[in-house]
This record gives structure tokens, sequence and C-alpha cells, in this order.
């Protein structure tokens, strides 16, 4: 099988015409017998193996059919379910019934077809020859001859005038994806920049909906997570504009003053009874970041581990967050309630490219 | 054929012996982890149990939190600390603390009866008043609304203890524990106080109707099937991603490890002709 046979040496193929005689490559040469015998080393190990094999597919059968029979017969619908029992079971039930039965199907006809391989096949090693993937010096020269043919019989070089309005004609097809993903989606303008946060705007509790009071979160270490008044079905809005409310005691929280290498603004008159209100979003990829430690005043987010300093306007002191935590400047409106006294000051969230 | 003895050299015989471990393994942890006690009476306070709270104190507490419950360099002041906090710290074996570290682990409480914690928080309520321990009223699930308690859950407590309350890591060694073991009393207590690294939720923020949906949910949890299958601890997508790395993949490169070994040749007399 070594050597490659002769090529059949005869008039030029022309395209489109029935090929010449079949190539005589997959004729055994040397003798009509098979390389190999099919009888088994050991008959008894090759019988048990059988038997094992076909075990294997019985149950792979028993299984499919069960899988159907799970289908069927564990119903998930609220319809089949006893007012009272808890849907969830029910799916549960279903699950574990259509898992394992198509598991133990499919690894069955798996490891059956495996052994069936590895126990029965006989143990021969068969190598296949490949072919030179380049054709032959004919074929290639007889490629180019007709390919010129054509391109003569196309006119396509001797009509300048009908290629070129030909690329003309497809010009704006190829182009038009381009324009198309304009209306992927509208660009974010200024949305990055703002949130609905703005001066008198109440903050509520998320869950309970109650405005705050100083006096409601009187005791040093309290912290609670807060969304602006009336936008608690606002998703748009709620991603974000959530903040956590840090309570800190007398002379815990370190007020910044002045510029740290144009990094830390000022965050003067921001507090409102030592209360300090931060962004809940990291600013490394957005996970909501509210492991807050009393202890510490470390606030940790749960993703990658970037750890902000709430005493020191939630700079970061560990992990890859670039920015501290943007801090929402609080006030008491008219009624002695928790409210901003503008919106943030800069983008919440994680950086993006235009953000500078 | 007879005995298991003799298989014991059999190829299969190390993954049997492998796969019946883990069996044993996983019906061992399922038997021994169990949940969580039951909560006595509310304290009565009165001046009695405030004189034994005050013997008691003086026994076993003031070496760390001063003689009169000032706090020392080792350990903070109780004054105005609450019975709530006492009955936390103390119910959940936390204190008298083990040693000084990071923070201290839930652990039986041996040393002293629920009554006798009772006697030192009315001592240390005496001192300085504070958050007082909840009646059972407070902390019953009856006619809880689970739902808000979920959603309050998500959003206050489950960053730190896993959306099932599973519990997770901090910062510095610390980390936040399971609720699995935890009272109804103890949750609503830890709310309350805020002990060690966990934030305080005081009734301004979580009032007390919003702490018993949550203790609600938090309970109701812990009975929820797992529609996925086994819940691995409901510790979250790390533990799964483990599983499904380190297990899964390795047990495909076992497979394909398998696969593509070279025969054995099963019967070595019969075969050795070939060759």
């Amino acid at each position: 099988m070594s050597e490659t046979p002769e090529e059949p040496t005869g008039p030029r193929r022309v395209i489109g015409t029935p090929s010449p005689a079949p190539k005589a490559v997959d004729t055994p040469t040397e003798s009509e017998q098979p390389a190999f015998s099919a009888e088994p080393e050991n008959v008894r190990h090759a019988k048990n193996a059988e038997r094992l094999v076909a075990a294997l597919f019985v149950l792979a059968f028993l299984a499919g059919c069960g899988f159907i029979a799970a289908y069927i017969g564990l119903e998930i619908g609220t319809a089949t379910i006893p007012p009272g029992a808890n849907p969830v079971v029910a799916v549960l039930r279903s699950n574990l019934g259509l898992g394992i039965s198509l598991s133990v199907a499919l690894l069955a006809l798996g490891t059956g077809s495996i052994i069936w391989v590895r126990h029965l096949t006989p143990n021969i090693e068969i190598a296949e020859e490949r072919h030179e993937l380049r054709s032959e010096p004919e074929e290639r020269k007889a490629f180019q001859r007709e390919f010129a043919e054509g391109a003569a019989i196309s006119q396509v070089t001797r009509r300048p005038l009908v290629r070129r309005t030909l690329l003309l004609a497809t010009a704006p097809l190829a182009l038009a994806p381009l324009v198309l993903l304009r209306d992927l989606g509208p660009l974010p303008q200024t949305d990055l920049r703002h949130t609905v946060w703005r001066k008198g705007l109440r903050a509520v509790t998320l869950g309970g909906l109650r405005p705050l009071q100083p006096a409601d979160i009187s005791t040093p270490g309290s912290m609670i997570t807060v969304i602006p008044e009336g936008y608690q079905d606002d998703d748009d809005a709620l991603a974000k504009a959530g903040v956590i409310l840090i309570k800190f005691g007398p002379d815990e929280l370190h007020i910044p003053t002045n510029y740290d290498g144009g990094t830390l603004v000022s965050t003067m008159n921001w507090t409102v009874d030592n209360i300090v209100a931060y962004s809940k979003i990291c600013t490394h990829v957005g996970c909501p970041v509210a492991l807050y430690e009393q202890t510490t005043h470390h606030i940790l987010c749960p993703c990658h581990q970037s750890t902000f300093d709430a005493a020191n306007g939630a700079n970061v002191i560990f992990g890859p967050a670039a920015r501290a935590l943007p801090q929402l400047p609080l006030m008491l409106d008219s009624a002695g309630y928790i409210a901003a006294a503008s919106d943030f000051t800069q983008p919440v969230g994680p950086s993006f490219w235009e953000r500078g | 054929m007879s005995s298991i003895i003799s298989r014991r050299r059999h190829p299969a015989a190390g993954y049997a012996a492998v796969a019946g471990g883990l069996v044993v393994a996983g019906v061992l942890y399922g038997t021994f982890s169990g949940g969580g006690g039951a909560s006595a009476a509310a304290p009565a306070q009165d001046s009695t149990q405030i004189a034994q709270g005050h013997s008691l104190f003086e026994t076993s507490c003031s070496s760390c939190h001063g003689l009169d419950a000032q706090g020392t360099s080792q350990a903070p002041s109780l004054i105005g600390a609450g019975a709530a906090a006492v009955d936390f710290q103390m119910s959940t074996g936390r204190m008298p603390a083990k040693e000084l570290g990071a923070e201290n682990g839930r652990k039986p409480q041996t040393e002293f009866s629920q009554q006798q914690i009772y006697d030192i928080a009315g001592y240390i309520a005496s001192l300085g008043g504070g958050p007082a321990i909840p009646t059972p009223e407070m902390v019953s699930a009856n006619g809880a609304n689970t739902a808000l308690g979920s959603e309050l859950f998500s959003a206050n407590c489950s960053q730190c203890h896993g959306f099932a309350g599973a519990g997770g890591a901090l910062t510095y060694g610390k980390s936040a524990p399971s609720l699995n073991a935890s009272t109804p009393t103890q949750i609503y207590e830890a709310m309350l106080t805020g002990p060690e690294a966990m934030p305080v939720f005081g009734d301004g923020t979580v009032t007390p109707a919003e702490k018993r949906d949550i203790i609600a949910y938090i309970t109701a949890t812990r009975n929820e099937a797992n529609p996925g299958g086994f819940s691995l601890g409901r510790t979250g997508t790390v533990t799964e991603g483990l599983l499904g790395w380190v297990g899964g993949l390795g047990f495909l490169v076992l497979i394909a490890m398998w696969l593509t070994a070279k025969r054995r040749d099963h019967v070595k007399g019969e075969s050795e002709h070939q060759s």
C-alpha cells in the first residue's frame, strides 16, 4: 500500500465530461484474504465481553424507555400538582427522573460501545497512507488554461465599463451592514454619567420603601441599602442608583479636605450626622458591593475582592478596582428625611472608554 | 467467582473502593450535620437575677471585659451593649471566647445554662440599657411575609451570608457565618446588635416586622428543595465551578486516558504465540 500506483495516462480530460476509468486504488493487490483473523484469541473472554455489552445495551434501552416514561409521567405543570404542594418539589422530581434516566442511557450506550471496541474487535494496527495534497502538474496546467479561456470568453477583461459598473453595483450592498449596525441600539449619550439622584430626592430603604431620618440610623456601625424614592419599579434607574448608607461613630469618619494627586476630591458637607452614602456598584466591573465590616470600615466586593475604606472616602485599599466608590452628597429635606443634595459628581460603576 | 477477597486485585477493585468510601463519607456527613436547636423562654428581670448575673460576670467575664464591664485593651466595653448582644454572643458559644483571634466562631455553649445567660444579660442591661432580647412572638414566622423577607435579605444580607445563608469569607481571616444553625432569636439579635464585623440593622432601618420577614425567609430556605440536584452546601458558584472543573473535567480526563490506553493482553499465556 505504500507505493502509489501508476497514474493512468490518457487524453486530457475536458471539464464536464465523465471522468476516465476509475483508478485502481482500493483493489487489494496481494490476496483476497482479509489481513486479520476475526476469531477471538480467547473465546471465553470474548463471550463474557459480548454478554456485558449486550447487558449494557439492554440497560440503555430500559433507561431510554424510562426517560420517555419520566417525561410523560412526572408532570411539572400546575394542573397536575395537588393544591398546597410545593411546585419546586415537582420540578426536582422531574429533573431527577429525566437526568438519571438520560445519563444512564447515554453512559450505558457509550460504555458498551467502548467495551465492544476494546474487547471484541481484533487488536490490529492499521496505517492509512495519505496521498499528496498538491495536484498533478498536468491538472494544474489544465486549470490555468481553462481559467484563462473562461476569462477571455466572459469578456471581463475586454469590457471595462461592464466590469466597473458591476463593482459599483455591489459596493452599496457590501457597505450596508455598516449602516445597519447603527440601529443595534441608541448610543448611551450621557446616560453613563448621570443617575436619577437629584437635589431633594429622598432615599428610601430597598424593600421596605421607607424614607429615613438620621434618628432611624443612629447606632454607629449601621448600614442599609437605599434607592431613590419613586423609582422602585424603574430598573433602568435602579441599575445605577443603588446606594448604601453607613453610620459612623464620632471621629471615625475622615472627611478629606484637600486634593490627593487629583484622585480624591473634597467631600466636605456631603454627610449628614456622620451618615455617609456610597454607590453600591463596584468601580471595577460593577458587582453590588456592600460587604461592610463595621469593625474595620472595609467595604469588600464579593466578585474580585476589591476593598474600599469607607472611613476614607471609600478609597481602594486592595484589589483590582481603580477608583474610589463615588460618594452621594447628602442633605436633610424640609421634613427632616435623608435626601440627596445632588446627583453623583462622577460616573458610577465601572470605567468606560470615554470616561476620561 | 466466590468471595470478595479473591477479587481484590481485579482492575475495578480500586475504583470500587474509592466509590464505596465516597458513599460512606456522604452518608456519615448527611447523618451528622443536623439542624439548629430551639430557644428558651425570654428572661424576666429582677434584682436577684441581676445580682446573680453580676457575680457570674465577675467570675467568668471580667478578666477581659473589666470588673465593671467598662472594657480593657483585650475586649470592648459592654456598657450599653444590651441584653440582646449578651444573649447572642453567649447562646451561640462565641463567649466566653476561646482565644483572641480574627473572630470568634460558633461553638456549643457548655459552661452556662440559658438561665445563667439571661442573668448576665440582665446585669449588662442594668448597666446602660441597650437592645433587649426579643420575645418569641417577635421572631415567630407565623404570618410573616417571606417574599418581602427574601427581597430584604438579598438587598442587605446576601452579600456576606450568601443567597441561602450559607456564609462566606470576608477580609483578613474574618468570615460571615452560615445561618443554618442560628435560631430565630439569634438572627434577630444579630441584626439588632451587629456582632463583630456585622453592621447594625436597627429598628429604624429594618423594622421589627421586616426582621420577622427576614427570619421567616432564612428558616424557610433551609427546608427548600434543590431543583438542580445536589446543593453542594448552597455556597454558590465557586463550589459548583470547583466541582465542575476538578471533578467533572477530571473524570472526563480519566475516561479519555482509559479510551486511549494501550490494550492489555488479558490472557498472557494464550497471547504469547502471536509475537
